[in-house]
């Protein structure tokens, strides 16, 4: 796994991207990037070149779900691995998000455990 | 039949249904008498199952008076009677108009809404100052995670250097326990651990004073907790009085005689919208944790 990956920290509340930003540089990832939401980072994702998204699933603009459906029809960026970090616990918006091809899925609220562990089994298989 | 679908009980429904074939019999058999008393009786229901006194009491002097005129055939003077019952029902209606306005007057006054003109909407009700206090929530519960983010951030490298310093320090201590250290060497281990002691004071200092401030970033929950107990109060109110409200309405449909197209549709919510943190995590469609996500998408093949 490449610690200098470029990723992409989407999340309405500034508090949780930086908890989220702190967890991962605890993890020895320190190039993060933030957008408020999904409306923010589509053009962040179209012009640089993230190797890795977490988004969060509701915000105002553009939703997470939305992202990700949006990252997958694109040509470009449809291989970028997505993780969902999130308060929503429906079974349907999980079976939703496994659909639209999330790569992971955290419930809000989560330990740095958690996180770690969901992103070693996503680049587990994206390396492997 | 609109008309008198007003107040209409099951029980009156019930004995209409059962005494309506009858009564057409008796007219078909030319029982006019019969079919009278049978009209008086369901009338009498009606008025029973229908508590205005008044009303009810005009009713009943009225059907008797009816049932008078149809015996001895003044047939004129029987539909003048008709329009009299039809005058006192209109009576009640309108009584009942007012007292639903009356009611729904106080209903709408226990909302704490002074309608001023002039004066901007949202500046109308106690919502507003609700939604103003619920405001100053976020805002104080975001400075106090960020104060506490702040501090951490600036604890955190302190936290490593000095465990940095200290397996340094440790593995040059253990090599002059062992006597693999050279007089030079020492010189300098002599004067490292001299600045690291100075470190780890001052170091330790700040780590104790950021403590003690996200300590103290924690009284938030005090404050946000007594507005948001302020803000449900005012939430239970106006619950109640809104429940008022479609009590009142419901009844103002009743006495109107307007029916509804069977149950009123619930907005199917789509399930995709962000809904927030589930509160009730014992719920069916709701996962609680994160190892049932982990199972739920392993079943889904992840």
């Amino acid at each position: 796994m490449d610690k200098n990956m470029k990723i992409l920290v989407v999340d309405d509340f500034s508090t949780m991207r930086r908890i989220v930003k702190n967890l991962l540089r605890d993890l020895g990832f320190s190039n993060t990037h933030e957008a408020d939401d999904g409306t923010t980072a589509w053009p962040m994702l179209q012009n640089g070149d993230f190797d890795f998204v977490v988004t969060d699933w509701n915000m105002p603009g553009m939703s997470g779900i939305d992202l990700l459906k949006k990252i997958r029809a694109d040509e470009r960026l449809k291989s970028v691995p997505v993780l969902m970090v999130t308060a929503e616990a429906k079974r349907d918006q999980i079976i939703a998000a496994a659909q639209a091809g999330v790569n992971g899925y955290v419930v809000k609220p989560f330990t740095a455990a958690a996180l770690k562990e969901k992103i070693d089994k996503i680049f587990e298989r994206v390396d492997g | 039949m609109s008309e008198s679908n007003k107040h209409i009980t099951p029980e009156f429904q019930d004995q209409l249904k059962q005494l309506a074939p009858v009564l057409l019999q008796q007219v078909e058999n030319d029982n006019l008498e019969e079919a009278v008393a049978i009209l008086v009786k369901l009338q009498q229901a009606r008025s029973n199952a229908h508590s205005d006194g008044e009303f009810s009491q005009v009713l009943k002097q009225k059907a008797a008076e009816l049932h008078q005129r149809i015996e001895s055939g003044e047939l004129d003077s029987a539909l003048e009677t008709l329009q009299e019952m039809q005058d006192a029902r209109d009576r009640g209606l309108y009584q009942e108009v007012g007292r639903l306005t009356r009611a729904l007057h106080n209903a709408i006054t226990n909302f704490h809404i002074d309608a001023n003109p002039g004066e901007k909407v949202e500046a109308l009700s106690e919502m507003s100052e609700a939604t103003d206090r619920l405001g100053y929530v976020v805002k104080l519960t975001e400075k106090a995670a960020n104060t506490t983010l702040d501090l951490v951030e600036e604890s955190m490298p302190l936290a490593s250097e000095i465990t940095q310093d200290a397996e340094h320090l440790r593995s040059e201590w253990k090599r002059l326990l062992d006597r693999d250290m050279t007089a030079d060497e020492f010189r300098d281990l002599y004067w490292k651990l001299d600045t690291f002691l100075n470190r780890l004071n001052d170091d330790s200092q700040k780590l104790y004073g950021n403590l003690s401030n996200i300590l103290l970033a924690q009284d938030f929950q005090d404050l946000t907790g007594q507005v948001i107990n302020r803000v449900t109060g005012l939430v239970k109110e106006v619950e109640a009085s809104l429940v008022d409200l479609v009590f009142m309405a419901s009844q103002v449909e009743e006495i109107t005689g307007i029916v509804r197209d069977g149950q009123q549709q619930a907005k199917e919510k789509d399930s995709l919208a962000g809904q927030g943190p589930q509160i009730d995590t014992s719920a069916e469609d709701v996962v609680s944790n994160q190892d049932e996500v982990d199972d739920l998408l392993s079943s889904l093949g992840f």
